[in-house]
């Protein structure tokens, strides 16, 4: 057989041996635990959101997929804020000692702050903003959660660019804009996209908590419905969604960070 | 007036003297060869005439002006190469053509960059990325971009230390027959006297630091073009070689020094088939060994 096909076969296999025990010790524990939807009774509750996934009943009875659309463009839009602030702070860092010292304990106290301490502060931020103070305030928490990878990564892979790009420009006289743009960005870039696959996975984690606070439409949002209804089926639905959909983001963006990793 | 000039130029990193009271001129179109052991301050020496490095005290002056930074007229081949990964061969030297001659049309930059991927016989490689060339490629690469901004001045800096023995032999000759075309002034840093008298017009010894200085120069009288199959039979280039490896012997039985370096003892595996061939870094602390070389 061809060993290409050989080692697919093989990664499937064994995923869907882990899969299998999963559902097992899941069936299992729905026997003893008498609030805990087993998988049969799972999939009979999220039958309509799978199998009509952009279908609209009402503002929370929707499609999961449509669901997810709601979650996926906040997560975008506060995900692109992340990377917008975050890769020239991040740039600041690499280059400047004295930015460094200056700026890196602040960095070190706000990083380890949960999403679900910024969300309050976000919205009181925007209250002026009425209606959307909410949707603001989401994307604030996002934005500022999501950030750090991104601005440690490429701190990190600008400090790391080799000492010989940096004399190609130095002999070339390159002036700071083209030093920039055409050694440090390009040589920095592996690093970016390391920290923009781990600035993604936050966003995603964030936007659950978000929702579930503000009640905005989603994947989070219908988790908590779901919850305030009673209907634990589809909270594990719900976390399934929300899993697959953070481990297609990571792949993907996984992807794209290989191929700029075998460029350097 | 000689074309470039260092005045009693010292250089220290930390308290550790590279380079001690460095005198050299050079005339315009000469070709000069500075040998030396590894690890002496080579490296320095060049930083030093390229501007990417200021002396400590002393100058180093081209055309009788000081050199206060790197610029493109003194073009540097750098012993790694340096050729930027995430750009293809004509892309690098073009970011190079560009940048020294934003007056010309375009049409001429792309001329300037195409012939000279073609002078290093690149023009089939033109497209491809450096790492899809070899390592004596990837260093053509890396002359033609310097000489395609036409520099007053060559410095390459240990050029050729990195290829296998047949690739250099052929970069040598190449580097001869740029070197004749083009008259440009050569400054070739390097630790293979053979190299250093197939090339050159002159030769520098370079002491044995810490605290190098250059030795006395000596004249390599050799007619051109010189082949090197009939050089190892003339009596002038033995007599040289004899010289010039004294000269380095010498100061080194002067100083009688020490060297020790790492040695990775060889990694014997199992031949067994199922088994993948990796190379790994020593596991065990004792399995890396140090040798003690007493030299003279």
């Amino acid at each position: 057989m061809n060993p290409k096909l050989r080692t697919i076969l093989g990664t499937v296999g064994y995923a869907l041996v882990g899969f299998t025990a999963f559902l097992l010790f899941w069936m299992f524990l729905s026997t003893i635990a008498a609030t805990l939807p087993s998988p049969t009774a799972t999939w009979e509750v999220a039958k309509p959101y799978v199998l009509e996934p952009f279908a609209k009943r009402g503002e929370q009875d929707q499609g999961i997929l449509r669901l997810a659309g709601y979650s996926l463009s906040l997560v975008a839009q506060g995900y692109f804020l992340a990377l917008a602030i975050g890769t020239p702070i991040g740039f600041c860092l690499g280059l400047s000692r004295t930015f460094t010292r200056i700026f890196d304990p602040i960095i070190q106290v706000l990083r380890p702050v949960s999403p679900l301490a910024w969300l309050p502060l976000g919205i009181a931020l925007f209250y002026n903003a009425g209606k959307e103070a909410l949707e603001y305030g989401a994307l604030f928490t996002i934005a500022i959660c999501a950030m750090w990878p991104t601005v440690l990564n490429t701190a990190v892979g600008v400090r790391a660019i080799p000492q010989d790009f940096l004399n190609v420009g130095r002999v070339l006289k390159l002036s700071r804009t083209k030093m920039l743009f055409k050694i440090m960005v390009p040589a920095t870039l592996p690093y970016m996209f390391t920290g923009f696959r781990l600035s993604l996975g936050i966003a995603w984690l964030v936007i659950v908590a978000a929702e579930m606070l503000t009640g905005k439409t989603g994947v989070g949002a219908f988790l908590w419905n779901e919850y305030n209804n009673s209907n634990y089926g589809n909270i594990i639905f719900s976390i399934l969604t929300i899993g697959i959909i953070g481990f297609v983001l990571d792949r993907l963006m996984s992807l794209v960070e290989s191929r700029f990793k075998s460029v350097a | 007036m000689s074309f470039l000039e260092l005045r009693n130029v010292c250089k220290s990193h930390g308290s550790h003297c590279v380079l001690r009271d460095v005198n050299l001129s050079i005339e315009k179109g000469e070709f000069v060869a500075i040998v030396g052991y590894s690890g002496q301050g080579k490296t320095t020496l060049m930083s030093l005439m390229a501007g990417l490095l200021r002396p400590d005290s002393g100058e180093v002056l081209l055309e009788g002006r000081r050199i206060t930074g790197p610029g493109p007229d003194r073009g540097i081949v750098f012993q790694n190469y340096s050729l930027l990964p995430w750009l293809t061969v004509a892309e690098n030297i073009a970011l190079a053509v560009d940048q020294v001659f934003p007056s010309w049309t375009t049409q001429q930059r792309s001329d300037q960059v195409d012939r000279h991927i073609a002078m290093v016989k690149l023009t089939h490689a033109r497209d491809r990325l450096p790492r899809q060339l070899s390592g004596g490629m990837r260093q053509r690469v890396s002359v033609a971009r310097t000489l395609a901004i036409d520099p007053s001045i060559l410095l390459l800096d240990e050029p050729l230390s990195a290829l296998d023995a047949l690739t250099r032999g052929t970069l040598q000759d190449e580097i001869a027959q740029i070197w004749a075309e083009n008259q440009k002034t050569v400054v070739l840093i390097t630790n293979d006297v053979d190299e250093g008298l197939l090339l050159a017009d002159r030769i520098i010894p370079l002491t044995l630091g810490p605290g190098a200085q250059l030795g006395a120069p000596i004249t390599v009288d050799l007619p051109r073009p010189r082949d090197r199959k009939a050089l190892n039979h003339e009596p002038e280039f033995k007599r040289l070689r004899a010289h010039v490896t004294q000269q380095l012997l010498g100061h080194s039985l002067a100083r009688r020094s020490a060297v020790s370096r790492k040695l990775i003892l060889p990694e014997i595996l199992p031949e067994d088939l199922e088994l993948p061939r990796v190379s790994r870094p020593p596991r065990r602390p004792n399995e890396e060994k140090r040798e003690i070389i007493v030299s003279g």
